[in-house]
């Protein structure tokens, strides 16, 4: 296959547009839970019962779908018909959590030909409707959630109480079901070693910030992802006003952020981002930890004008495609840890080499 | 093959340990794996999250404080949800509901568990179609009670027949949704 061809198939439609903020927010997304009224949830259920989800909630897609182009388009995909490498490629494109993947009995994805919208089938709870957008878009993302369920729920009768609201599998989710996120790339606050103050300081309002890539509290490539944790006792649109209102600072302080490092030392910033453009432009291994610190210190410099001839999105796209489902899916076999640094460090060079043609 | 653990819902986690130089095989599904509190590679959160959410639900109800001579038949230990037979004993382990109907099999503990994970009690978001239409219709039960009062105070016996007959009416459709 052709690197054009991978990757037209492995970036996302959403992915491909350029939403508000995206210098710094990369991406938003909206998940909501809902359970069926009398069905066991997927924890307790039989193989009968988990079966009968599915093909329920199958019904329900195929009647209401007409009205909603978004789930015309879309496809329902089975987890026991996919093998392990393409499970790991919808992980890694954020369409299907790891423990439907792994875990889940008769587990499925309704997923759209965009790739923005995902309703998974048999996870924790009976449904998880997500929808992905770039830029810092959180309301459209809610909007077109609350749609999809009212749609949903003219076919399907959810487990809801007027005290506790939505029932859900774990406490954490009960209420509005809701966990709205945002994935912010902060690398000038991280080089000012700022985060270390700020990051406490956003988990004091009620919200949760982790690193998206790498494991515990190391944060590959600057990447973090800022979520809502409590999901009872606000409505939908305070939880999101509440956690925008946040984001919008945590842009400012980064903002601030670059603006001094430019003026202080802009030499050592420049040597920097050229330094790992470099890296990434010549190398031959190359280990995924390496490639997203070094793939942050380019899109900082896009960002900050210093890079010119390599568009914005290469990035975005590249800290998708270096993950391992993704690797071996593009070398059509399975590799060792070994062989993957080497496809990398090829797939890095191969897709920089791409942009300066296109020039 | 089927958990060998509850002989009910089938082995989906599979896994070795060590014991003592000992290796054995383990296969269970998911509940009983939670329960024994395996740490299993590849799971989103982990179980370290549950254990420490399972931890809070290790206290006392507030409807057995201070009654300590409750009969066994009420004693946590042997509650049990009838629809989708997750234990108190297992709710209390894992942090987790089974089912819709477990939230009113352990409602007890409801309370005192939403107000440490979120701080609140009541769901104050979206509420659906169909749970719109009951509460109204709550609401308009209540409004014509109190005009079935007003009208048989007043003596007015026809018009508080006829506020009867929508009063029997709107129930039976209550009961019925
Ligand atoms: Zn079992
Ligand atoms: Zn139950």
């Amino acid at each position: 296959m052709s690197l054009e061809n991978f990757i037209q198939r492995a970036t996302s439609e959403w992915m491909k547009v350029k939403g508000p903020q995206s210098d710094i927010v990369f991406s938003s997304r909206v998940r909501i839970a809902r359970n069926l009224t009398e069905l066991p949830f997927p924890m307790m259920a039989g193989t009968s019962q988990g079966e009968k989800v599915v093909k329920t909630i199958e019904k329900a897609w195929k009647k209401i779908k007409k009205h909603q182009p978004i789930l015309q388009s879309a496809e329902l995909i089975r987890m026991e018909n996919l093998t392990d490498l393409e499970k790991r490629v919808l992980v890694e494109k954020h369409l299907i959590s790891p423990s439907l993947a792994e875990d889940s009995r008769h587990g499925a994805a309704i997923i759209s030909h965009d790739e923005s919208l995902s309703i998974m089938i048999n996870e924790e709870d009976h449904l998880r409707i997500q929808v992905l957008y770039p830029g810092l878009q959180l309301e459209k993302a809610w909007e077109l959630a609350s749609s999809i369920d009212n749609l949903l729920e003219k076919e399907l009768s959810f487990a809801f109480d007027d005290q506790v609201g939505y029932m859900t599998n774990c406490p954490t989710n009960v209420g509005t079901g809701i966990r709205a996120s945002v994935m912010v790339h902060l690398p000038a606050l991280a080089m000012t070693q700022q985060l270390n103050r700020l990051i406490p300081a956003i988990m004091q309002v009620g919200l949760a910030v982790r690193g998206i890539y790498g494991e515990g509290s190391e944060a590959l490539g600057q990447l973090y992802q800022v979520s809502n944790q409590v999901t009872l006792g606000q409505s939908e649109e305070e939880i999101i006003e509440n956690l925008i209102g946040v984001v919008l600072q945590m842009i400012e302080h980064e903002q601030s952020a670059r603006t001094r490092l430019t003026s202080i030392s802009i030499i050592q910033l420049e040597d920097r981002v050229y330094r790992s453009l470099g890296i990434l432009a010549y190398s031959r291994i190359m280990d995924s930890k390496e490639a997203m610190k070094r793939l942050s210190d380019v899109r900082l410099g896009i960002d900050l004008g210093m890079i010119q001839d390599v568009g914005s999105n290469v990035m975005n796209e590249l800290m998708v495609m270096i993950q391992p489902g993704f690797l071996q899916q593009y070398a059509g076999e399975r590799l060792n840890p070994e062989e993957r640094d080497i496809q990398r460090a090829d797939l890095i060079r191969e897709r920089l080499r791409m942009e300066k043609q296109t020039d | 093959m089927l958990c060998p653990e509850c002989g009910k819902r089938p082995a989906t986690i599979h896994y070795k340990k060590v014991v003592n130089g000992q290796k054995t095989e383990y296969h269970l599904c998911e509940l009983c794996a939670q329960e024994k509190g395996e740490q299993m590679p590849g799971f989103d959160h982990g179980f370290s999250f549950h254990h420490l959410l399972s931890g809070l639900l290790n206290f006392e109800p507030i409807t057995q404080m201070g009654n300590p001579q409750d009969d066994a038949s009420h004693s946590p230990q042997v509650l049990r949800c009838p629809s989708c037979g997750l234990t108190y004993n297992q709710f209390s382990k894992i942090g987790r509901f089974g089912c819709s109907d477990c939230y009113s099999t352990f409602q007890q503990w409801l309370d005192p568990l939403m107000r440490k994970v979120h701080g609140n009690t009541k769901h104050n978001g979206k509420v659906p179609e169909r749970a719109r239409g009951k509460i109204r219709m709550r609401h308009d039960l209540e409004k014509l009670k109190e005009q079935l009062h007003r009208k048989i105070h007043e003596e007015a016996f026809e018009e508080a027949a006829q506020i009867r007959d929508q009063i029997r009416a709107l129930q039976r459709q209550l009961e019925t949704e």
